[in-house]
Parts: C-alpha cells; sequence; structure tokens
C-alpha cells in the first residue's frame, strides 16, 4: 500500500510506520467491505424499483407513506452522522469526554431513528400491508428492514467499542481502528438512507 | 525519507498525525458537510410537494439531488478526495459505482423490456371471444 522507504536502522521509526500502514490496510479493507455491501443493497435497490408498482391490488406508497415520519427519521440519521464525525475527532486528539458525549449522542440519535421505523412497520402491518400482502410490499419491507438491521447492528457495535474504549482506552491501536471502522460503517449506511428516502419515499408518494 | 507518500486510509482527515492543528478545521469540514446535507436533503422533500414544478422532471430532480447529497457525504464525512493519498480509495469507490450502475439500470432496463413483449393480456389471447 504504502511505498515509504525507510532505512534499516532507524526501528522507531519503521514501527511507527508499521502501526500507521495497518490503520491504512484496514480502512481500506472495511472500504471494500462496505462497497460489497452497498452493491448487495443496489440488488435491492433494483428490485424494488422493478416491483414498486406491482401493488396486487393492495395499498400502494401513496397511501402507506407518511413523509412527515420519514422527515423526522432523515433528520435523526444525519445528527448521528455529524456526530459520529465529532466523536472520530475526539478519538483522534485522545478527549475521552468528548468521545463518550458523541458517542452516546450518536446512540440516542440512531434508536430514535429505528423506533421510528419500527413503528412505521407495525402500523403497516397492522393495516395489513406486511409483506406478505404484495411483490412491492415484499421488496420495501426487505429493502428498508435490511438497512434497519444494519442501524441496529451499528448500534450494538458502538455499545461494544464504548466497552472497549472504558477498559483498553482511546491509545489502544486497535481500539482506534476499530473505531475508524465504526465511523466508516455508519457514514455509509447514511448514504444508503439518501437514497432510501429518495427512491421509496419521496419517488413513492410522487406518482 | 526524502520522497514519501502516504497512502490514506478512507474516512482519515489526514493522512499525518497533525493533530492539535486538524482538530477546528475538522469540525469546520463536518459541519460544512452537514449544512450542505441539510439543506439538500430539505430541497428534496420540497421538489417532492410542490407543484411549481413540472412534475415529470421532478423524479429526475430528485434523483440529482441524491447523488450531489452522496457526494457530500463522501467528500465531508467519508473524506475521499482525488489526492494521490486516495487513489486506491476512489479506485475502489469507482468500481463499486459501475456494479451499483450497471445491477441497477440493467434490472430496470431489462425488466421494462420484458414488459413491453409480455404475451397481451388475457382477453385478447383468449381465442373462444375472438370468433
Amino acid at each position: 500500500m504504502s511505498t515509504v522507504t525507510v532505512d534499516d536502522h532507524l526501528y522507531g521509526e519503521a514501527h511507527e510506520l508499521a502501526v500507521d500502514e495497518k490503520r491504512v490496510v484496514v480502512g481500506y479493507g472495511f472500504w471494500i467491505f462496505l462497497l460489497s455491501d452497498i452493491v448487495m443493497f443496489s440488488a435491492f435497490f433494483a428490485a424494488y424499483a422493478v416491483l414498486a408498482h406491482a401493488t396486487a391490488g393492495g395499498p400502494d406508497g401513496m397511501q402507506l407513506f407518511s413523509q412527515r415520519s420519514v422527515a423526522i427519521e432523515t433528520v435523526c440519521l444525519l445528527a448521528s452522522s455529524y456526530t459520529c464525525g465529532l466523536m472520530q475527532l475526539a478519538v483522534t486528539s485522545r478527549r475521552y469526554a468528548v468521545t463518550y458525549l458523541m458517542a452516546f449522542m450518536t446512540f440516542v440519535l440512531g434508536a430514535c431513528f429505528l423506533t421510528l421505523e419500527l413503528r412505521e412497520f407495525s402500523s403497516m402491518i397492522a393495516l395489513g400491508a406486511g409483506p406478505q400482502r404484495s411483490a412491492f410490499l415484499s421488496s420495501f419491507f426487505t429493502l428498508v428492514g435490511c438497512h434497519g438491521l444494519h442501524v441496529a447492528a451499528g448500534l450494538i457495535w458502538l455499545a461494544v467499542m464504548m466497552a472497549q474504549v472504558l477498559i483498553k482506552g482511546l491509545y489502544d491501536a486497535t481500539v482506534e481502528r476499530r473505531l475508524l471502522c465504526f465511523s466508516l460503517f455508519w457514514h455509509a449506511l447514511d448514504i444508503v438512507w439518501v437514497w432510501l428516502f429518495t427512491v421509496v419515499y419521496l419517488m413513492g408518494v410522487l406518482s | 525519507m526524502s520522497e514519501s507518500y502516504y497512502d490514506r486510509a478512507p474516512g482519515d482527515a489526514s493522512a499525518l498525525p497533525d493533530i492539535e492543528q486538524g482538530r477546528t478545521s475538522g469540525v469546520l469540514v463536518y459541519t460544512i458537510g452537514m449544512g450542505l446535507a441539510v439543506g439538500l436533503t430539505a430541497l428534496s422533500f420540497w421538489a417532492a410537494n410542490t407543484s411549481l414544478l413540472w412534475a415529470g422532471g421532478v423524479s429526475l430532480g430528485l434523483t440529482a439531488l441524491a447523488i450531489a447529497q452522496m457526494g457530500v457525504h463522501l467528500v465531508f464525512f467519508l473524506h475521499v478526495t482525488t489526492g494521490p493519498d486516495n487513489t486506491n480509495n476512489v479506485m475502489a469507490l469507482a468500481f463499486g459505482m459501475l456494479i451499483v450502475f450497471l445491477v441497477v439500470v440493467g434490472s430496470l432496463l431489462i425488466m421494462a423490456d420484458l414488459n413491453d413483449s409480455m404475451m397481451p393480456g388475457p382477453e385478447i389471447m383468449n381465442l373462444h371471444m375472438q370468433r
């Protein structure tokens, strides 16, 4: 990855560079994983776009989607992405209090998002518009549910990372690398959500 | 060590751990990104609900807004730039986007074509009624 050349006798510097290089390699590997995850989402998006009008006489998006709750969910996820970025800055400058505060805010905002989404799902199912109703709803629940599942996994990951910060501290290179991966994951989920609210919710209420 | 090119991990604000200098500007970068993202999101919601715009072009406009917001997220939150320390990340991203484009646009094209060349409905196909 890196083309840095170091003289052999400069062991300390070489060691430091090795740590730095590992950070780059781990980040790059996780970046590849995220891109493959986005490719998976693109397949779900394609399925949804194809099946969006296959309502089988059931309710369509215009009747089911509430733009207000989607707007609140979007604000929650955007704000949590922002606090996650601030947490990442606090991690690189080794400030514990800010790290915990920002991680807590990220967690709360993510949990708010998830709660709103689950409430939306349960109200749709209560209306008889569950995933078994039509191909449109099957693909809707698969796509949006898969994103929600990612957010839930991210929340668990964040909680585990805070426990690791508590035990190992922010000077641990492993913890720092994992936190870098977490923030990548969280920002990538936000990108998926941008496409989700555009394609599913906003275009769904257009036609 | 005269010439050294650092690769940058995706999401890293800076390849060199220049902490004290990068802190305030880092907050600024995230805040600018947040402001742009909120603005684009608000524009998307407005465009979907207004009656001022030509209805046929709204979905295209929404797509453009989503692409713009994806760019904002990539630059301001994920710190993907076009710098020489970022080549690997950008190449991986470009390949990923190519696959995403092929999957989505390919599926839509193929399915639209299949729908077009589908056999006509039962009213026309029912030979008993056509006598």
